[in-house]
């Protein structure tokens, strides 16, 4: 989708009325993959909903009366080009509407000739931080916008921190407002340059940067050349057209039971959505927590008997023996089980203002299973400096490192491996509210309650291993733990063999 | 196009029907699995059953969720009285084909008041026999989850609601208080009283609705095919003119006109469109090209922007 940015300009008359609409050419989007998931985040009046409602009005996912409506709200409110505000598009509340703000989290829909997308807009105030967590937890890419005038803020840090250890892996960098700064290609690459060091510094390595005028339109569906031509990347929807889907098919197969079904006396089949991995009739599979181990008989779903699901299918599972399943197990490969345990660490976003507190007992869900869980806040990420702060609590919006003890066995996967298996929420008792979202780290051994938290390990390494080692993102997740010091291979031995004795 | 489906639907004998693509696939998986969840969570489901097309939607994967068992709770149709006659004959004929139990609520109110449409206006009669009659329908059964088929795609504040969408005892919805909503992780926990309006279709598009309707051979009230139909044009409006209690205004006349209805309700307040669609297949490509919102036929979405949150606070779908 290349044009001119002036090719999708709406014709109307003197007094708003629009009379004639970009050709309505959108074709079938392919459906040959899921829809691709993405949020946008930044500071406030960095222009995300601006960005989305032009998406939605270059490809055409605004009808004329949305934009009837959309003019008449705007009350006159309009841009210099004549067109209308288009966060009017998103924000969508009484509250936001009156406030000009986003405050919470709007899903919308678009696709173009090659695929279809879910976009969540997300709220840029620090006090709404939990709905911007709420965005990044589902999404394959994040947009992170920052104004091409301002620079990096800290709430570009926060949400580039947040979106990292959601999982996302893929950024697109927009420089909005890029028009403000007569197109000033030297601020463009400050800023990119900037990024792309504190991206590196989270472990994210896929960054694409992209001066864009999200009002104008310009490097948004159609090409910013007139003002730009200095720019020869890609537009944003040609990156987002680009952008993987993950999923979760190459890891070991996990079935959280969801519920028992039970219609008659000869049928028993385990209700639930694979959450890794694959299966097929045949395959020897153990219940967690209670260890025992069966062989899959049938997948049953309404249409058919299937001969084989893959991770993300909604299946009911008819195993060969007797066994004890109830909602909350985990039907599991034999050959590749998660971690089960007493204790666990792991990373949380704390989303209420009463924050995480010391000791405190709260329920944990994850997939279909919720028990009873004793939450230690062990450390707080320090935004400005990107260090890991020692805490006793943590506070709401905080990012937080934090140890979890159970009652009974959990199971989980760590994040980095499973996005489902590997997240849970934590539910305030008294309140019944979300106070945290969670992505599993490791698992502990809390024997006796002795802690390995201060266990220290020294590897003798090649360098080049050494290099490779410290690139992975579960290292950069970790820097902070680990202590490198570079010798020579004898000196190496020297050190080891004095602790070998 | 080459497509990637699974492999796993490839080649099996026993199927009769070309496996969906990736992409609904991927929403009714979604679908099913909120259906799971509300159902092994809440003590008393019930499902909102307006006999429209997301309803049709809704129902199929309700029933494809609990297979090979019965869909274990209710399904709840908060009838007005002025539905058209079409549709409740259509829903009556699903519900024996279907063995289903269904409750129908009708507000009191209506008859000992004589609320409709004509007397009340739009606002008001919408108020009493749509929302008031839901949370009479609701109180009465004891219901702590309500399964709906909005779709976030259909309005600005939809397009706010959680999956889980939390209901204070008197139905309130507090839309700058929704509990956060991380992965697929949904938190059912609710107090006595309390309750949730559990949406499956949230993803879904109108374009959505319709394909998987034809992927999945699902039936739907004739309205929504074109043919040709007696109207009469009222408040910019063409309204179907075959109930007997519409009475013609002064310089109103009947004509018959091809038509064809985008969304269903209460007849006297649902706008027909022009269309030649007689098939799935017209009415995607119809869809696939129009330039107007599916709302726009509805008249109790007009009244104001911001509209249908104010509907919803006070306890509408
Ligand atoms: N000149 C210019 N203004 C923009 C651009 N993008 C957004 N704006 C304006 O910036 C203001 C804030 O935009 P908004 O989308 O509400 O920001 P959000 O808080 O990030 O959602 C609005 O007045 C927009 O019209 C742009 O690319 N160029
Ligand atoms: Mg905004």
């Amino acid at each position: 989708m290349t044009a001119p940015a002036t090719a999708n300009a709406v014709q109307e008359d003197a007094a708003g009325h629009v009379l004639a609409f970009p050709a309505a050419d959108t074709a079938r989007a392919t459906r040959d993959s899921r829809p691709l998931r993405l949020i946008t985040c930044g500071s406030v009046d960095d222009g995300k909903s601006t960005l989305i409602g032009r998406l939605l009005w270059d490809t055409k996912a605004v009808k004329e009366d949305q934009a009837a409506t959309l003019r008449r709200d705007s009350n006159g409110k309009q841009n210099d080009l004549g067109l209308p505000d288009f966060a009017l598009l998103l924000d969508g509340l009484q509250a936001e509407r009156e406030q000009g703000i986003t405050i919470d989290v709007a899903y919308r829909y678009f696709s173009t000739d090659k695929r279809s997308f879910i976009v969540a807009d997300t709220p840029g105030h620090e006090q709404y931080t939990r709905n911007m967590a709420t965005g990044a937890s589902t999404a394959d890419l994040a947009v992170l916008l920052v104004d091409a005038r301002v620079g990096l803020l800290e709430q570009t840090r926060r949400h580039a921190t947040i979106a990292t250890l959601m999982g996302i892996k893929q950024f697109v960098l927009a420089v909005n407002k890029i028009d403000l700064t007569d197109y000033d290609r030297a601020r463009f690459e400050q800023i990119s340059h900037e990024f792309r060091e504190l991206a590196l510094s989270l472990g994210v390595r896929q960054v694409t940067a992209i001066p864009l005028s999200a009002l104008k339109g310009e490097n948004v569906v159609y090409d910013g050349r007139a003002s730009m031509p200095w720019y020869d990347g890609p537009t944003l929807v040609e990156v987002l057209e680009l952008a993987t889907t993950r999923s979760a098919q190459t890891v070991g197969f996990r079935l959280p039971v969801q519920r028992v079904s039970r219609p008659g006396e000869s049928f028993r089949g385990y209700q639930g959505t694979v959450a890794g991995g694959s299966v097929k009739p045949g395959d020897s599979v153990v219940i967690l927590p209670s260890g025992m181990v069966a062989n899959v008989t049938k997948i049953v779903t309404f249409d058919l008997v299937r001969n084989a699901a893959v991770a993300g299918d909604a299946i009911t599972l008819v195993l060969d023996r007797q066994v004890d399943v109830s909602r909350g197990d985990m039907i599991v490969a034999i050959d590749s089980q998660p971690l089960t345990g007493l204790a666990f660490d792991a990373h949380i976003v704390a989303l209420q203002p009463d924050g995480i507190q010391p000791g405190k007992r709260y329920w944990l869900k994850s997939g279909s299973r919720r028990q009873r869980v004793q939450v230690q806040p062990a450390s707080q990420l320090d935004l400005q400096t990107g260090k890991w702060e020692h805490a006793e609590q943590l506070s709401m919006n905080a990012i937080g490192k934090i140890h979890l003890v159970f009652d009974e066995q959990a199971i989980f996967d760590p994040y980095e491996q499973n996005r489902t298996t590997g997240a849970f929420i934590l539910i305030d008792p008294d309140t019944n509210n979300t106070v945290a979202g969670g992505m599993i780290t490791a698992k502990r051994s809390a024997l006796g309650g002795i802690h390995t938290e201060d266990a220290r390990v020294i590897l003798s390494l090649p360098a080049d291993l050494a290099d490779q080692l410290m690139a992975t993102e579960l290292f950069a997740g970790r820097r902070e733990d680990a202590e490198v010091r570079r010798v020579s291979a004898g000196k190496a031995s020297e050190i080891i063999d004095t602790i070998d004795g | 196009m080459p497509h990637t489906h699974p492999e796993t639907e490839l080649h099996n004998p026993q199927s009769t029907k070309p496996p969906l693509d990736p992409h609904l696939k991927a929403l009714e998986n979604e679908a099913i699995h909120i259906f799971r969840e509300v159902a092994a969570e809440f003590e008393r489901p019930v499902m909102l059953y307006s006999i429209g097309k997301d309803s049709s939607v809704l129902l199929h994967l309700a029933r494809k969720a609990f297979y090979p068992g019965r869909v274990p709770f209710p399904l709840l149709h908060v009838n007005t009285g002025w539905k058209f006659a079409e549709m409740i004959a259509f829903r009556d004929e699903i519900v024996k084909r279907y063995d289903l139990d269904l409750i129908e609520h009708v507000n009191p109110r209506g008859a000992a008041e004589s609320v409709t449409p004509f007397s009340h206006g739009s606002a008001l009669y919408t108020d009493i026999m749509k929302t008031e009659a839901l949370r009479q329908a609701l109180d009465a059964g004891q219901y702590d989850a309500a399964f709906g088929g909005a779709r976030r795609d259909e309005e600005a504040s939809r397009a706010k609601e959680r999956i889980y969408s939390f209901r204070t005892p008197d139905h309130r919805w507090d839309p700058r208080n929704q509990r956060p909503e991380l992965w697929n992780v949904y938190n059912g926990m609710v107090r006595k009283g309390e309750s949730v309006r559990a949406f499956p279709l949230s993803n879904w598009t109108e374009v959505d609705i319709w394909r998987y309707i034809q992927a999945e051979d699902i039936p739907i009230v004739p309205l929504y095919f074109a043919k040709k139909r007696p109207v009469v044009e009222r408040d910019g409006m063409m309204i179907l003119a075959e109930d007997q209690r519409l009475e013609l205004l002064p310089g109103e006349t009947k004509r018959d006109e091809v038509i064809r209805f985008r969304t269903l309700g209460c007849f006297p307040l649902t706008g027909a469109i022009r269309s030649d669609a007689t098939s799935l297949d017209d009415i995607i490509s119809e869809l696939e090209t129009a330039t107007v919102s599916e709302r726009q036929g509805r008249a109790i979405d007009r009244d104001q922007s911001g509209s249908m949150e104010k509907k919803k606070r006070e306890g509408y779908f």
